[in-house]
């Protein structure tokens, strides 16, 4: 029998159609799969009981014909989702214990859909981090391992936020995952594990439920092993919700049909600002090695620029703690989560933020009060709107001369546990090519493009125009194609 | 911005933490001021954008907020809204006593 854990999404979702195993088979080769690989530490919480449950209400629809869109899949939901009546953290210690009376429209959507949720998944603490090391709940390791020079295995970052997202998907223990991106947290961290990140068009998929980070940022979407399985589940994540005054109200497109192969005449934006400074010369090659494949499918790259581009971290490093600050104010000891008590409330709320929060979120909150405290409002966070506002120009005229922009997703592979942790700054370059699309609200995609020197995956991201998953869909399938069959990582092998 | 700029000392970490409501140890604070200076700093390079006449962009989505009409939609379930709490009574939040 073929080893389900390694099948596509689509492939499983036939092979259920076909009857060649059934959906509950699937489920128990995950679950075996999830505890196989709880030394990675990507799970939070697993959920079999409620897998099983599901697996079987699923087999039940299958055999009466009422089959759904995803039904069977079994998934792994970022701990940042909240799910009805099951532990959701945000990888904080200042979630303890807190169990949501309410499904977020995301998970809900999906399990309209039919999908069997394996557990929660472990991500940087409140999403925020490149490496998934912030969290309370430990690191999560990349299925991926390098050497070091002496030839002994290194244990490498999966990226972040959605790292144990990355890592389950990658190492074959959830058939794809949720994640959100605010700066690159779906993105970088596919890359990184050498599997399919999409990041949707701000707007397209319901905020609500999905515990807030900086809100005019943040965007859920599907981290899967194909594009194809990508354009199956944001066909499900996406559409509008009333409950998200941010939402847009319009028609969700047919993804899968977006995959026609054919993009001759396609131009393609090639921002000559990406070609940063001490650029590693692999990253140079894989990239260019992207422009030869579209441009052996007929279409025809074009030097664009976004002249603002250098201006990106800086600017998000104003906006995201200044959102953070604001939004991350409703942990207080009162309503959910942890209380640490003191001598009168104030000192209560004091004491609890204090224990709950961990440091590089009490460093973004604290800059976010900062950067928002009287005096320094227009100097700071008014300045960074503004950078912001010249951000999203430039790509708006990048788009008048390109129909898609390809770029690297990240500046490096994944690095080993424990390098860049006492720098927040080299921490923070890891998004230096996923920030600026994020700051114009625009889609991105990381596609896998092969391995490095080092034998580390490396994905090429793609940017939209908004609300045109489908053309990014399209050149990620070429991509995909082009690039041929991804070998598995060491953990899988 | 460089007129603006400040220098954050312990002290004025001290102030932050505690607008923000989250208890800093004396003795993390001069190395947390270190921190946040170096971020401050590295932000700076802000200032060398030209952004005269440039609207703050305060949301991606180019839409005006929907509007509902003002009626209660949602409720009537106390015991859900309350069974997070560490500490309630009776469908109330307890906290420490705010009023002598």
């Amino acid at each position: 029998m073929t080893n389900l854990t390694h099948l596509s999404m689509s492939d499983a979702l036939a092979g259920l159609k076909a009857k060649d195993f059934t959906a509950l088979e699937l489920t128990n080769a995950y679950i075996a799969a999830v505890e196989a690989a709880r030394p990675l530490n990507a799970f939070i919480t697993e959920t079999p009981d409620i897998a099983l449950e599901q697996a079987k209400a699923s087999d039940a629809r299958y055999a009466a014909g009422t089959n759904l869109p995803l039904d069977g899949m079994p998934l792994g939901i970022k701990d940042l989702f909240c799910t009805k009546g099951v532990l959701t953290t945000a990888a904080s210690h200042i979630l303890d214990g807190f169990k949501p009376e309410y499904e977020s429209t995301i998970t809900e959507n999906l399990f309209r859909d039919g999908v069997v949720m394996l557990g929660k998944l472990n991500l940087d603490e409140f999403a925020m981090g490149s490496a998934n090391i912030t969290s309370y709940y430990g690191p999560v390791l990349n299925p991926w391992t390098g050497k070091d020079p002496a030839g002994a295995d290194r244990k490498l970052v999966p990226g972040g936020s959605s790292g144990g997202s990355a890592a389950s998907v990658s190492g074959r223990f959830a058939i794809a995952a949720t994640g959100t991106d605010t700066g690159g947290s779906i993105r970088q961290p596919a890359s990184f594990t050498g599997i399919v990140g999409l990041k949707p068009t701000y707007g397209r998929c319901s905020r609500w439920g999905t515990i807030a980070f900086a809100s005019s940022l943040d965007q859920a979407g599907p981290m899967t092993r194909t594009v194809r399985d990508a354009a199956l589940m944001l066909q499900s994540m996406a559409g509008f919700d009333p409950k998200d005054s941010t939402s847009v109200d319009m028609k969700v497109p047919d993804f899968l049909a977006s995959l026609t192969g054919d993009i001759r005449g396609l131009r393609v934006g090639i921002p000559k600002e990406y070609r940063v400074d001490g650029m590693p010369a692999e990253i140079e090659r894989v990239w260019s090695q992207g422009i030869e494949w579209l441009k052996a499918a007929g279409a025809t790259p074009v030097e664009v620029s976004l002249p603002h581009t250098k201006y990106a971290l800086a600017t998000y490093y104003v906006v995201a703690p200044a959102e953070c600050s604001s939004n991350l104010a409703r942990y207080d000891g009162v309503r959910f989560g942890l209380r640490v008590e003191g001598k009168d409330l104030a000192e209560m709320y004091e004491n609890t933020r204090g224990q709950g929060f961990g440091k590089e979120v009490r460093r973004r909150i604290l800059i976010g009060t900062y950067v928002l405290s009287a005096g320094y409002y227009d100097a700071y966070y008014l300045k960074a709107q503004k950078v912001r506002a010249r951000i999203a120009e430039d790509f708006a005229k990048a788009f008048e001369q390109c129909d898609i922009l390809l770029t690297p997703t990240a500046p490096s592979t994944a690095f080993a546990i424990g390098e860049k942790q006492d720098d927040p700054i080299a921490m923070y370059l890891n998004d230096v090519f996923t920030v600026p699309a994020s700051l114009a609200g625009l889609p991105g995609m990381s596609v896998p493009a092969g391995l490095a020197y080092d034998g580390l995956p490396l994905g090429l991201q793609l940017i939209g125009r908004p609300f045109d998953e489908e053309t990014m869909l399209r050149v990620a399938d070429v991509i995909e194609k082009a690039a041929g069959p991804q070998p598995l990582p060491p953990y899988c092998r | 911005m460089s007129q603006d700029k400040a220098t954050l000392d312990a002290k004025t970490v001290a102030k932050i933490a505690h607008l923000a409501r989250i208890k800093v140890p004396a003795e993390e604070q001069e190395h947390l001021a270190g921190e946040l200076n170096k971020l401050l700093d590295w932000v700076e390079q802000l200032g060398e954008v030209d952004t005269d006449g440039v609207e703050p962009m305060t949301s991606v989505a180019a839409q005006t907020l929907r509007r509902r009409a003002d009626v209660v939609t949602d409720g009537g379930y106390p015991d859900k809204v309350v069974s997070n709490a560490t500490d309630a009574a009776e469908h109330f939040f307890s906290v420490p006593k705010v009023v002598e």
